[in-house]
């Protein structure tokens, strides 16, 4: 029986196909799946904040985009992927609160997803595709055997990236 | 220095519930002038919770909810959130309006949203003058902004305003007589809230 796996915020989990794992109501925080197709292993990583180095209190790996996404790749390794055929996908970073989107310092959403792209981009991991942005949260559901996530909004239709 | 760690502190934690307490006396003293009608709220309930937690604190990630955020500027700076079911928001919106400017259908009219951002601005604003009351420190709220949105989606807000500072998120319920389930969020910045423990124990 194929089992779906809760990610809490600021947390981390990995698994095989045919799990799956998701994270449920998604809001200025992203939500980061890595995965390998051929292995079938992937992970999800739901982070709070951009950079840890920029944080005194900064002993909890999970939950900045640099130290979420080492220990994701670490964890998925691990697990029997290969690190040259990771990719990525990430979802969430809105803008909750309408004063959000007008004060760039409290773009906290958008900086966290700036933040992970630039880690990926170091990593060498491809970003296939994002769902990012706007003012909704989201439920994510994230299958590694096929790299598919499955998104559902208040009020919007599900739909897949 | 900050001289307090949120992760462990029973004491400061005792305090910022006694706070809630009289905050909550406040609030439901003026709520219950704004409804014309008695309004008791229970004792609250302070938590504290680990991240992983907060989303299914109140109810279910996935529940929708109402959130009105104001920000804090003053000798206090932070911000402040009071969060409460859609069920409960529509309910109390209408009660406050006397039924006018509201529907039948479950989504919050325009008026609704209005009224309960001002439900809400009256809630914290009382619930911020018995701290000011008790500690001599000024916390001038910002115009509120609504929310309406899944729980977990809307307490990544606050969540994150804490996980600058800690790995904890301070979670005050109150519940109103109405029926009305209502929770509090303060979030000083660190530095506030070292001046709001210092001033309590002097």
């Amino acid at each position: 029986m194929a089992e779906i796996i809760k990610v809490g915020m600021a947390d981390l989990k990995v698994c095989k196909a045919p799990d799956a794992l998701t994270t449920l109501g998604l809001g200025s925080c992203v939500g980061i799946a890595l995965w390998d197709t051929a292995s079938g292993v992937g992970g999800l990583s739901h982070i709070m904040l951009p950079d840890s180095t920029k944080i005194k209190n900064n002993s909890n790996i999970y939950k900045f985009a640099d130290t979420a996404i080492d220990e994701l790749i670490r964890q998925l390794l691990k697990l029997g992927a290969v690190r040259a055929r990771l990719k990525a996908k990430i979802t969430g970073g809105a803008s909750m609160f309408a004063f959000q989107s007008l004060n760039e310092e409290l773009q906290v959403g958008k900086m966290n997803v700036i933040a992970v792209k630039e880690k990926l981009a170091k990593e060498r991991i491809p970003l296939i595709a994002e769902d990012t942005g706007g003012s909704k949260g989201r439920t994510i559901v994230f299958y590694p055997q096929t790299g598919k996530i499955r998104i559902r909004k208040v009020d919007c239709p599900e739909y897949d990236i | 220095m900050a001289k307090i760690n949120l992760n462990n502190e029973t004491e400061y934690f005792d305090v910022l519930k006694e706070v809630g307490n009289i905050g909550a006396g406040n609030a439901s003293t003026a709520l219950a002038q704004m409804l014309g009608k008695r309004v008791d709220v229970n004792v609250p309930m302070v938590r504290l919770l680990d991240f992983t937690e907060v989303g299914g604190a109140i109810g279910g990630e996935e529940q929708i909810m109402a959130g009105i955020y104001l920000q804090l500027d003053g000798d206090i700076k932070g911000s402040m959130m009071f969060l409460l079911s859609k069920e409960s928001a529509k309910a109390l919106a209408g009660e406050l309006m006397g039924g006018f400017g509201s529907d039948e259908s479950e989504d919050l009219t325009e008026m609704e949203c209005s009224a309960l951002k001002e439900i809400g601005n009256i809630i914290t604003s009382s619930y911020l003058n018995s701290v000011s009351t008790m500690t001599g420190l000024k916390a001038l709220p910002s115009v509120p902004s609504l929310c309406v949105d899944m729980a977990g989606a809307i307490l990544s807000v606050p969540a994150i305003e804490f996980g600058m500072m800690c790995d904890k998120l301070l979670l005050i319920e109150n519940k109103f007589s109405s029926g009305a389930d209502g929770y509090l969020i303060l979030v000083p910045d660190l530095d506030s809230y070292d001046l709001i423990l210092s001033s309590l124990e002097t």
